[in-house]
């Protein structure tokens, strides 16, 4: 199955690497470095390299690149899969997935490493257990370490392994016994330079952060769940449950998880919170072009948006902006050629706008194609989905008997 | 400081640097007692040990030790690092090792011996006889632990034994939904290509009426097919795992559907490979190219998606391609307005690559599609005005190929592109203008000499493909119209003959021999115009995905189009079907079943029956059934079985074409976190009362289960009203310990009134419950009473798992009393059933502040085991667990209200002494069962 490892950063430099079977050489990433270079930008490289004796399998997360080695026929999702989840890890350990994280743990890594997969199967990949083998670097204790000499090797013996749940840590003591739910709504969109709506569709994920003692048993069930297009679970919830009572029964890892995901697909169902009207022109002579650009609210249901970036992929011909903007910062990358336009807040009595000039390399045929512009935006207490968010109701099947009498549940919503 | 030194030689490794020298010093710190040492050293040795192989052998003795340690996590990391260290010298003992923890008592241990197979086989494969022996033992493992990772060997050291995999079938199908993920992936892999050489193909008939039309009579002879119960089994058992969160599991699900399923079932993965497409880009792009391959195939599946394949501009190129390929594959008459629509915004893009990549995706709907042709070519001639010469270039490919489908009625565009050739400096483009104008030179009969006067001026500056097809041209036109070009076309062929390359030189030769007629030339240039203007047939233009079916889907090989080593093919399915029975596992007769009534993982009211052979059980259950328990409430078995479902299943069934009986059964496996449970619903249809109680019969159900349900043979009656008080109406109550079957989590209490009066008592009911919050109650149905007349009724309440009293009005038609009840705590629970390792494992999760430990003496009367069982059950409603020590009685209950475990635990000592323990998460009900049964053990 997977054969090596190698981190490779977005310069090329190779700074890690993990074999886990007999060794091969680090030039075999000759032929994935050769794929970086054809491809430009770093998502074009194909995920898949051949090479005469090994297949490269390689994922790109936080500006590094992770590149597997394969000898024989493996599903390669499995090993796409696989590395996801080593990026996932890294982040979960240390708080984010760098280079120069990596580098600063390097002997946690490799340790993660060793215990995630054995002979190149994964072994141990669930973040309960892992933290029960190895735990995570706090400040507080790599002073410890560095002063009395001891290690970040749990000394236990990792029990959450032989498990039939090996997502739950077992022996979990709370004081205070807290379960946060946050239902978080995305719309994906795809707009015609009208303004209608071409596709559109609404995903969500319920991500939970679990405080609990004991082994709980949960139930979490919606007031709708016909709304549920398509679902995904954690492998802690119970599919047979779902399929048969349409109620989300589990028992929680500890800490903090995806329970699921979901998808709502019913185009009339999607209510696009902004509209943009946006004007941009090149002029036939003269090597300059115009851009105007509104924002206003469309139905926001009386929340306000927040964190509102419109972004434009401006054509390659473009040089600098000359733009004013009447509410936030603008900013354009002439090397990337990406104008990025960070409004914030909407406010919608004084629509923010921004408009000027765009000044074009001389010579240069005016572009014909209009840019595509991206905008991103975020609303608090608001599920997109509407009906279903407000009914979501959790069950606690067998609460947790913690030092506190009563186990509080705490349920926070959007 | 060994951990830092420890470290530094991680970093070595990490960074890739040589650090062998230091291999004597580092290996004798593997006995170290610093973990984190330890492991660096494990980590230090198997990296280097093939290398200095004398030296590692130093170390094997401390791993053989700890092959024998009690801890199973300490043998089982042993077993891994000793299997990992490449050293052909000790092999004997890495095979003695595997063998050893193969049968270890530790599942975990057995987990670590399936890896350490691959291992073993890798190194010497001259042991992979004796690697089978061990993997066709661990195969027969029944644990979830296990089963992954020998499939996993499986699948490296003998693929092709299929004959392993018989016996384990059913048991695998059954466990997959328990597996680890990673586990999940390569037995839905294996059994897929299992599927393929056990069953018959589902869409036999289907693709027969198709084939054999003309002959029905073959057709009418075939037997109808039968789907085999375990070709279905593994159906309907991977199904839930397209909802699995991990894409390799959803791919894996998909392209089992997609090879085994019969055609009406395949969609449903759909939806599920469209999530996918939500993930990264990676799993985007694997997905996308299976996608495309099954949209060849199958495109009614993904039509209804066609909106998730539209691009984003985000996408990167290698996504955009293959989505456009996915459209192309799904367009057909009806969405193809749609479809084209979207492909013109794509050609305005700024990425190139995606733009030639749209155009020819046009060019390929327009040849599938008739209907649109003309659109598209007008499109597409539309873009040769376009500034960007790529996309010029593109289309002229396109047009070129579209025009050689019905070149008569284009001559214009001909002409437009003839005009091009002054522009265009895409070889390829240029290439193919000038390969049309020669194939229809009589359709433009005035340019054509022209374009080769132009062409034979720049002919040195051109690209080779140019080149070619200059010469081509010319010759095609010194046939056609030898006047205006002979003398231009002798001009080519010469500047061809020095020409620096040699495919150029040939060619001009050659056609200088079969055109130029001379005394020598052969007898082909008579037919030299035969050669030249032969009508070509029109290209085909087709997916490159078509066909990549015959790879197993989501697999690497699939991804490359070519087979990758180890791959494994993926058989034709037989033509008749091999003996199913092979798949039968003998089971043992003896052992009988054990029931106890429980409150189950969902609260409800369950009858668990715990068997090792589920059919006789099965099969006896409906005729035992008493006729007098209600309609809408189901009592749930649970059959903990470990027959395979598909028997199960199908004895269900049987049962259920019995319709006198008319229960409906339906079985499903469900995934509990402890146990699969096989769970069994019996419907008890025909039984008219719904909550008329008084007519409970419950006598009759006590006698069904006698044995288990009521331990105590005697029931204690409580005083509800006395008959004094009562004013002739004397109530008394007990708990039946019966589950309530309207609702699971109240308590039964069974209530028994008597009339001494001589008048007759009305509208007996119940009013004004006054109970403490949360508490619940269920109200019999109003009832009247003759005259000295007897009548039992029951009702239910949720005391919430608190003893608190229940307090309500008992209202005549004349009076109102007002009573209460007050259970005694040992009513407020129901027997759960575990068997020994379950309770060890239970009461290990419940212990420090949720155990509580009391000493005691015996009373005079508790001589032996019998009389506590008897006093225990008789106080709690409780069942015995079995257990091994004749000294320790282990009694295991839920409570009624939430379901958490109570476990109780009754040591005995010499000399009348005793301990009890009881473990209960609920602080409170664990002290007051406690006092209690210390009492009635100390009568």
């Amino acid at each position: 199955m997977i054969h090596s490892l190698f981190l490779i950063n977005n310069a090329g430099d190779l700074f890690l690497e993990k074999h886990w079977k007999s060794v091969i050489s680090r030039s075999v990433c000759d032929y994935f470095f050769e794929a970086r270079e054809k491809a430009v930008e770093p998502d074009n490289v194909p995920p898949v390299i051949r090479t005469p004796h090994h297949y490269l399998i390689n994922i790109y997360r936080e500006k590094i690149f992770f590149v597997s080695v394969i000898q024989t026929e493996v599903p390669p999702l499995f090993v796409i899969e696989f590395l996801h989840r080593v990026a996932e890890t890294f982040q979960d350990y240390f708080g984010e997935c760098s280079e120069s994280t990596i580098k600063d743990n390097v002997v946690i890594v490799y340790e993660l490493l060793e215990e995630m997969l054995d002979n190149g199967f994964p072994l141990a990949t669930e973040s309960n257990i892992l933290k029960e083998l190895i735990r995570p670097p706090t400040i507080l204790r790599s002073m410890v370490n560095t002063i009395t000499g001891s290690s970040n090797v749990g000394e236990t013996l990792p029990t959450g392994q032989l498990s039939t749940i090996p997502w739950r840590r077992a022996g979990v003591k709370y004081t205070n016994n807290e379960a946060y739910f946050d239902v978080v709504e995305e719309i994906d969109a795809i707009l015609d330079k009208s303004g209608t709506t071409v596709f559109a569709e609404i995903q969500g994920v319920i991500d939970a952060c679990v405080k609990l003692s004991g082994m709980p048993d949960l139930t979490l069930s919606f007031m709708n769940p016909r709304l549920l297009d398509d679902v995904s679970f954690h492998p802690c919830v119970r599919y047979k449950r779902w399929e048969s009572e349409r109620v989300i029964s589990f028992v929680p890892p500890d800490g903090n998880f995806q329970l699921m995901s979901y998808h709502i697909s019913a185009q009339n169902l999607v209510a696009i919170p902004v509209y943009v009207k946006q004007n941009i022109s090149f002029f036939e002579t003269g090597s300059s072009g115009r851009l105007d650009i509104t924002v206003g609210p469309k139905q926001t249901m009386g929340k306000t948006v927040e964190g509102l970036v419109v972004t434009v992929h401006m054509p390659k011909v473009v040089l600098s902006a000359n733009l004013n903007a009447t509410q936030g910062t603008y900013n354009y990358d002439p090397v990337t050629k990406i104008l990025v336009w960070d409004i914030g807040k909407l406010n919608p009595q004084k629509l923010p706008n921004l408009k000027g000039s765009l000044s074009l390399q001389s010579g240069a045929p005016k572009p014909e194609e209009n840019p595509s512009l991206n905008i991103d935006l975020k609303i608090q207490q608001l599920a997109i989905s509407g009906r279903l968010g407000s009914f979501i109701s959790v069950g606690c099947d067998s609460l947790p008997a913690g030092p506190c009498d009563k186990a509080l549940l705490l349920l926070t919503l959007f | 400081n060994l951990s830092r030194w420890g470290i530094f030689v991680a970093i070595m490794i990490a960074r890739g640097k040589n650090a062998s020298d230091l291999f004597p010093a580092v290996v004798k710190n593997v006995a170290c007692k610093n973990i984190e040492v330890k492991k660096l050293v494990y980590v230090y040795l198997v990296r280097y040990a093939e290398e200095q192989q004398d030296l590692a052998l130093l170390s094997i003795s401390t791993f053989q030790r700890g092959l024998k340690d009690p801890n199973q996590l300490i043998r089982a990391s042993a077993l891994r690092v000793l299997s990992s260290i490449r050293v052909t010298i000790i092999v004997p003992i890495m095979m003695l090792a595997i063998k050893e923890a193969a049968s270890d008592m530790s599942p975990y241990v057995r987990k670590t011996a399936a890896h350490a197979i691959p291992k073993l086989h890798s190194l010497d494969p001259e042991q992979k006889d004796q690697l089978i022996e061990v993997i066709e033992k661990l195969l027969a493992d029944k644990t979830t632990l296990v089963a992954g990772s020998v499939v996993m060997a499986f699948e490296e050291v003998c693929p092709d034994r299929i004959d392993l995999i018989h016996k384990n079938y059913r048991k695998l199908c059954n466990l997959l939904i328990d597996v680890e993920e990673w586990g999940q992936v390569v037995i839905i892999n294996m059994l897929t290509r299992y599927a393929r050489t056990q069953f018959l193909n589902p869409n036999i008939n289907v693709s027969i009426t198709h084939m054999c039309e003309s002959e029905p009579a073959t057709l009418a002879k075939r037997k109808p097919y039968v789907m085999d119960p375990d070709h279905r089994l593994l159906l309907r058992n991977t199904k839930p795992l397209l909802q699995s969160r991990n894409a390799a599991v959803v791919m894996a699900v998909a392209q089992l559907y997609f090879h085994l399923a019969p055609k009406a079932e395949v969609g449903i993965i759909a939806k599920a490979l469209v999530r996918l497409m939500r993930s990264h880009s990676e799993v985007q792009y694997v997905v996308l190219q299976n996608v495309a391959t099954m949209s060849i195939k199958r495109r009614g599946m993904f039509e209804p998606y066609l909106k998730s394949f539209y691009i984003r501009s985000t996408d990167p190129t290698q996504i955009k391609v293959l989505k456009l390929e996915v459209l192309t594959n799904l367009a057909n008459e009806t969405n193809i307005s749609t479809i084209l629509r979207e492909f013109q915004t794509y050609i305005k893009s700024m990425d190139k690559d995606f733009v030639a990549a749209s155009i020819q995706a046009i060019g390929r709907c327009a040849t599938n599609i008739g209907e649109v042709r003309d659109t598209c070519l007008n499109g597409l001639v539309q873009l040769l005005s376009n500034r960007d010469e790529l996309v010029v270039a593109e289309s002229v490919v396109v047009i070129k190929k579209l025009l050689q489908m019905q070149p008569e009625q284009h001559s214009d565009i001909i002409k437009h592109m003839a005009k091009l050739i002054d522009n265009i400096q895409v070889p390829m483009a240029r290439a193919s203008i000038l390969w049309l104008i020669g194939e229809y030179c009589e359709h433009v009969p005035k340019i054509a000499p022209d374009v080769l006067r132009k062409m034979a001026k720049s002919f040195t500056n051109e690209e080779d493909i140019v080149k070619l097809q200059i010469i081509n041209l010319a010759a095609k036109l010194y046939l056609t119209n030898s006047k205006q070009s002979k003398l231009l076309t002798q001009y080519v062929l010469n500047l061809a003959k020095y020409d620096q390359n040699y495919d150029i030189r040939d060619r001009a030769r050659f056609i200088r021999q079969l055109i130029v007629p001379t005394d020598k030339s052969g007898a082909l240039s008579k037919y030299a115009k035969k050669l030249f203007l032969a009508l070509k047939p029109a290209p085909v233009l087709e997916s490159p995905f078509k066909d990549r079916d015959h790879f197993q889907l989501g697999s690497l090989s699939h991804l490359l189009n070519a087979k990758a080593a180890g791959y494994q093919e993926l058989p034709n399915w037989p033509e008749s079907a091999p003996d199913p029975s092979v798949r039968n596992v003998e089971v043992k007769d003896s052992v009988c079943a054990e029931r106890t009534v429980l409150t189950g993982p969902e609260g409800a009211g369950v009858l668990l029956l715990q068997t090792t052979r589920g059919s006789s059980n099965m099969q006896d259950l409906p005729k035992k059934r008493p006729k007098t328990l209600t309609k809408k409430n189901p009592l749930l078995l649970y059959l903990k079985n470990q027959k395979s479902a598909s028997e199960s299943e199908s004895e269900s069934e049987s049962s259920e074409s019995e319709e006198e009986s008319e229960e409906e059964s339906e079985e499903e496996s469900e995934s509990d976190t402890n146990v699969r449970k096989k769970r069994v619903r019996l419907d008890w249809n025909r039984i008219p009362c719904i909550i008329n109680f008084d007519q409970f019969d419950m006598n009759k159900i006590t006698s069904v289960f006698s044995q288990t349900l009521a331990p105590s043979g005697s029931i204690k009656m409580y005083e509800l009203l006395h008959r004094i008080k009562g004013e002739g109406l004397a109530v008394e109550y007990c708990f039946s310990r019966q589950p309530f079957s309207p609702e699971p989590n109240m308590v039964a209490v069974q209530i028994q009134f008597t009339n001494n009066t001589n008048s007759e008592t009305k509208n007996l009911h119940i009013e004004d419950p006054r109970l403490q919050s949360g508490m619940r109650i269920r109200e019999f149905a109003e009832i009247g009473l003759q005259p000295s007349e007897s009548v039992t009724v029951v009702m239910g309440i949720d005391f919430c798992d608190s003893t608190q009293a229940a307090n309500f009005q008992l209202c005549t038609h004349t009076r109102k009393f007002f009573v209460s009840i007050q259970p005694p705590v040992g009513e407020l629970m129901t027997p759960a059933f575990l068997t020994e390792n379950d309770f060890k494992k239970e009461q290990g999760k419940l212990m420090g502040m949720n155990e509580i430990l009391e000493k005691l003496t015996l009373g005079e009367k508790c001589v032996n085991e019998h009389v506590i069982v008897e006093r225990v059950t008789a106080t709690a409603n409780l069942s015995r667990v079995p257990c091994g020590s004749d000294k320790e009685c282990r009694f295991a209950g839920k409570t009624v209200s939430s379901g958490c475990l109570v476990l109780v635990t009754v040591t005995t000592k010499e000399g009348g002494g005793a301990q009890l323990t009881v473990n209960c998460e609920k602080m409170l009900i664990g002290t007051m069962l406690v006092k209690d049964i210390l009492q009635a053990l100390s009568q």
